[in-house]
């Protein structure tokens, strides 16, 4: 049923499906329609985390520790919650300066070393191979277990000669020629593939859904439910710890720790995560959403593993085949396929981004470096290196691939599949103190990572690399037992002496011991150069940069454009430089490629341009070679960055000005405003009170006029009229006064003679002046005084000034038989109360807002014989005003009206005050 | 693109907060012979915790700040 010729041709049918996926993304990309651009895609191309390691090794290493496979899953998902603050600050660098693999990025940091990139890339290939051989282990093993079905064997070693003769090779090359086609098509400054992409993110799919398919059919098909298989186990008297034991606790914290530097610094997860990132918030997403994936991924995990464990005889079966070996033992041969196409996509997937970004960091980092420097080669003379490079990486990749099969083929036997990442976690986790001490950092040096680096790599090596070596016999053991030389402190496992630590938790410990303090002890025994600290500056204060600003200001010298063009031709192809200045230009506003200025700008340009392409060690020493730069001291640099903060500074303060400046204009328009209204209203009223003047004016002219024409008036006539005239003029003398003194009064000018003045008195005075006018009127006015009031500091002719104005407008208000006025005066609280009632004909609401205007009467003053001044009101309340009282209305048309104002009571300190002086 | 810092700080919080649950010594309480729905204790309390953080930083990044 599952015969040999159905599971290959399953095979090279799904390898034939990921290239079609891969060349739709492709094209798609070229056509500028991506179908990698969203954040699902993204957090999906993050699962090339899970490998053959988490298909197969998990369940492996859940079969012998229980929940410690766990560790592995749960740093991924901690580190994810602070990626918001390290990630995206990785990307930001690495779009600025077109950083395109973790070698690069390292190197760039530290001053464009070239030293330090060639390092990070060999420290690299040597952890990452191994871990690659592990993936070929697991598709050889897997394809050799699922060819025997209906059977359950475990496969031999192997008996055929390496290469030509064994599949695996076969399946190694295939997947070259899949990283080499979609991985290394051109040339690209941005290095993205998202065909490839597209690829990757389909395997995440697909073995999550053979996992999650596995773990269903074993829980729920084979046993009844989780709690089934747990109960069984429970009875199993060996299998009871890992049921209950969290395991060595210091193992766990370890591999929490490698694990968290591994989701960031393997370089496939730097190659999906920063270098083909499309759009940084595309993060955001990803940072819950792929550890949801990891948690998905490993719900099954335990089940499986129990299931193993209880279905197959103690020791039959290898842990690591359970997902494969349970489905065939049950006879079901289309879910055993779906598990062995679900680990050929988790082990491919891996192999395919791995390879392509170890060939990058190879090419730029290791190859082209050495090359450029061999003067014999005249490589800087060749007119086009582009299809050089790309040949480097396809060799590269080929080459690493090779190895990892020969590794594979040596010494793959010998590990679980498990214990071989792990030695690939522990060197990755090398790169942990460069990378987040260069980000956060500015003092880390060249040297000081140069040496943190090696110490670390040789501890590693030491404690963990040989030893392995030692136990598949490449060494002799009694190095592990006896220690190099024979000395027992130098046993590689237990270094110093220290025992108690599992191999890997005690290999991190030696090394992060080592590398940080050589890191740090080195940096700062001798502070950065120039060009460290420019760098530092970049990637430090990434996020705080608006763009990309910082590069060219840390340069001088003198270029052509021609030679720029040119260099950049060699290495993208004539076209696509063409192609590159020609946006430069546009984006510069210039017309054409020549009106462009070699400035500084285009020189850093070109350089990240050909970062991207060659890394930007190599980039800096091809642009050196076309540009007379004149080297930059570090005290010039300093001067720069403190120019730039002084500038900075300055804009701030421009800020701070022009913020002032508006604020003061708001200011000016208000006042602009409020001396506008007063001019109209000093307008209305100069015209109000010529209007008032001429009045009184035109009569007395009109009447002296006729005495003056007509001198044999009768003595009655000439009587009546004279004393028109003297009216008149008094009118006008009294009308003259008030305004006199409304204007004193506004401008503060008037004379006040205050006193300590009684109150009563005051209305009383008033009422008498005022009794004749009652009188003729006719008019009943009743006064109200209490016993006794307080007195009150005022000016005394000025208060009666405002009762004779309210009495008197009370009369005049009042003409008819039955009028009756009120004068009143009471206490309230601190205040004195003068209310003056009248139940004359009342105000209308529209009349009181406006009768204490200048020059408003109530009624209407062009049919009725105006009645006053009209300032009397004006005038009266600036007095209550003046001291510190108020003046108001409460009337009713037809009810009469109620004038009333309050004034305050001299209060105790004031009476001492008074009586002192 | 103007990133609220609000919500990096409470990116960390919940990483220190996933450390401290998913570690000694927090970790050894639940290291023990219970069931809770016919699951051991300890792998109950490991997913639940996971999913708990899983959640709620879904929750911090999908929130919106109006």
């Amino acid at each position: 049923m599952l015969t040999a010729p159905i599971i290959v041709i399953a095979s090279f049918a799904y390898v034939g499906l990921l290239f079609a996926i891969a060349y739709y993304g492709d094209k798609r990309a070229d056509e500028g329609r991506s179908i990698i651009a969203n954040p699902y895609i993204y957090a999906l191309s993050l699962a090339v985390y899970c490998t053959a390691w988490t298909f197969y090794g998990s369940v492996g290493r859940a079969a012998t520790s229980g929940i410690g496979f766990l560790p592995i899953y749960l740093g991924p998902t901690l580190m994810a919650a602070l990626w918001w603050y390290v990630m995206l600050k990785i990307i930001r660098i690495s779009k600025q300066n077109r950083i395109t693999s973790i070698a690069d990025f390292i190197a760039s940091r530290y001053g464009k070393s070239q030293m330090v990139g060639g390092l990070v890339t060999i420290i690299a290939v040597i952890g990452i191979i191994p871990y690659i051989a592990l993936q070929l282990k697991a598709i050889s093993n897997t394809f050799l277990i699922v060819l025997d079905y209906p059977e359950v064997a475990m496969p031999h070693k192997q008996s055929a000669p390496l290469f030509l003769g064994d599949n695996t090779f076969y399946i190694a090359m295939l997947l070259a020629a899949f990283a080499i086609l979609f991985g290394t098509r051109h040339l690209d400054a941005t290095e993205r593939h998202e065909g490839l992409v597209a690829a990757v993110a389909f395997e995440s799919l697909v073995k999550l859904l053979a996992f999650i398919a596995v773990g269903l059919f074993v829980t729920f098909w084979m046993y009844d439910g989780f709690g089934d298989i747990f109960h069984r186990a429970q009875e199993v008297a060996q299998l009871t710890p890992l049921l209950t034991e969290g395991g060595n606790y210091a193992s766990w914290a370890s591999l929490t720790f490698l694990s968290m530097a591994a989701i960031m610094f393997l370089p496939r997860q730097w190659q999906v995560t920063v270098v083909e990132n499309v759009d940084e918030r595309h993060l955001n997403t990803a940072i819950w959403l792929f550890p949801l994936y990891l948690l998905a991924i490993n719900v099954f995990v335990l089940p499986i593993a129990f299931g193993g464990l209880l279905h197959f005889p103690s020791g039959s079966v290898d842990a690591d085949t359970f997902v494969l070996t349970l489905p065939i033992s049950e006879q079901a041969p289309w879910l055993a396929l779906f598990a062995f196409i679900g680990g050929l996509s988790a082990a491919t997937g891996m192999v395919i981004v791995e390879t392509i970004a170890l060939s990058t960091m190879v090419c730029n980092d290791l190859v082209m470096p050495v090359l450029l420097r061999m003067k014999g080669l005249r490589l800087t003379a060749r007119r086009d290196l582009s299809g050089l490079l790309l040949g480097i990486r396809r060799g590269a990749i080929v080459l690493i691939l090779v190895l990892g099969y020969l590794y594979f083929g040596l010494a793959g036997e010998a590990y679980a599949l498990v214990s071989i990442g792990l030695i690939s976690f522990s060197l990755v986790a090398q790169f942990a103190p460069a990378i987040i001490g260069g980000i956060f950092w500015k003092g880390g040096t060249r040297t000081g990572t140069v040496c943190g680096l090696a110490a670390g790599f040789l501890v590693w090596l030491y404690t963990l690399l040989l030893p392995s070596f030692a136990k598949s016999g490449w060494l002799p053991i009694n190095f592990l037992s006896q220690g190099m030389f024979g000395v027992d402190l130098l046993k590689p496992q237990q270094l110093f002496g220290l025992e108690g630590l599992d191999d890997i938790t005690h290999c991190l410990f030696w090394s992060m011991l080592a590398n940080i303090g050589c890191y740090v002890a080195v940096s700062l025994a001798k502070g950065p150069s120039a060009a460290e600290h420019g760098q530092a500056t970049v990637f430090v204060d990434a996020l705080r940069q608006s763009g990309a600003t910082a590069g060219p200001r840390l340069w001088r010298g003198s270029a052509s454009v021609n030679d720029l063009l040119a260099l950049l031709g060699r290495f993208l192809g004539p076209e696509r430089a063409r192609e590159a200045f020609e946006s430069y230009a546009r984006d510069r506003g210039a017309r054409a490629i020549e009106s462009l200025a070699a400035d500084a700008s285009l020189v850093h340009h070109v350089e990240s341009l050909l970062a991207g392409a060659i890394g930007s060690a190599s980039a800096r020493v091809m642009v050196a070679s076309v540009v007379e730069e004149e080297p930059l001291g570090l005290d010039e640099v300093m001067n720069i960055i403190d120019e730039a903060s002084q500038v900075l500074a300055y804009s701030r303060q421009l800020e701070q000005k022009s913020r002032e400046l508006e604020a003061a204009t708001n200011e000016l328009r208000g006042a602009n405003q409020r001396l506008q209204e007063l001019d109209r209203l000093k307008d209305d009223f100069i015209s109000t009170v010529t209007h008032e003047l001429r009045t009184p004016l035109t009569s007395i002219r009109a009447f002296s006029e006729i005495l003056n024409d007509n001198p044999r008036l009768e003595d009655g006539q000439r009587a009546k009229f004279l004393s028109i005239i003297i009216k008149e003029s008094e009118r006008l003398t009294r009308l003259i006064n008030q305004v006199l003194d409304l204007a004193k009064i506004e401008s503060g000018n008037a004379e006040w003679h205050t006193s300590d003045i009684d109150l009563r008195e005051v209305i009383e005075d008033s009422v008498t002046a005022v009794s004749q006018l009652f009188k003729d009127g006719n008019i009943a006015l009743t006064v109200q005084l209490p016993r006794q009031t307080p007195q009150i500091v005022a000016d005394r002719d000025r208060l009666m000034q405002v009762m004779l104005n309210l009495l008197s407008n009370a009369a005049k208000f009042c003409e008819r038989p039955d009028g009756k006025v009120t004068a009143s005066l009471e206490r309230q609280g601190d205040f004195l109360r003068v209310d003056v009632t009248d139940n004359g004909i009342g105000i209308s609401p529209a009349d009181q807002a406006v009768i204490f205007d200048k020059f408003r009467q109530a009624g209407d003053t062009l049919t009725q014989k105006p009645k006053g001044s009209g300032l009397g009101l004006a005038i009266s309340r600036q007095i209550i005003d003046h001291f510190g009282g108020r003046l108001w209305v409460e009337s009713q048309p037809g009810a009469g009206s109620k004038f009333s104002f309050t004034l305050p009571v001299k209060t105790g300190s004031e009476l001492q005050q008074g009586f002192g002086t | 693109m103007i990133r609220p810092s609000i919500k990096g700080q409470r990116l960390v919080a919940l990483f220190l907060m996933g450390f401290l649950l998913l570690n000694y010594p927090l970790l050894n309480l639940f290291a023990g012979s219970g069931h809770v729905l016919g699951i051991p204790v300890l792998y109950a309390y490991v997913f639940a915790v996971w999913a708990l953080l899983i959640g709620l930083m879904a929750l911090v990044i999908e929130k919106r700040e109006d």
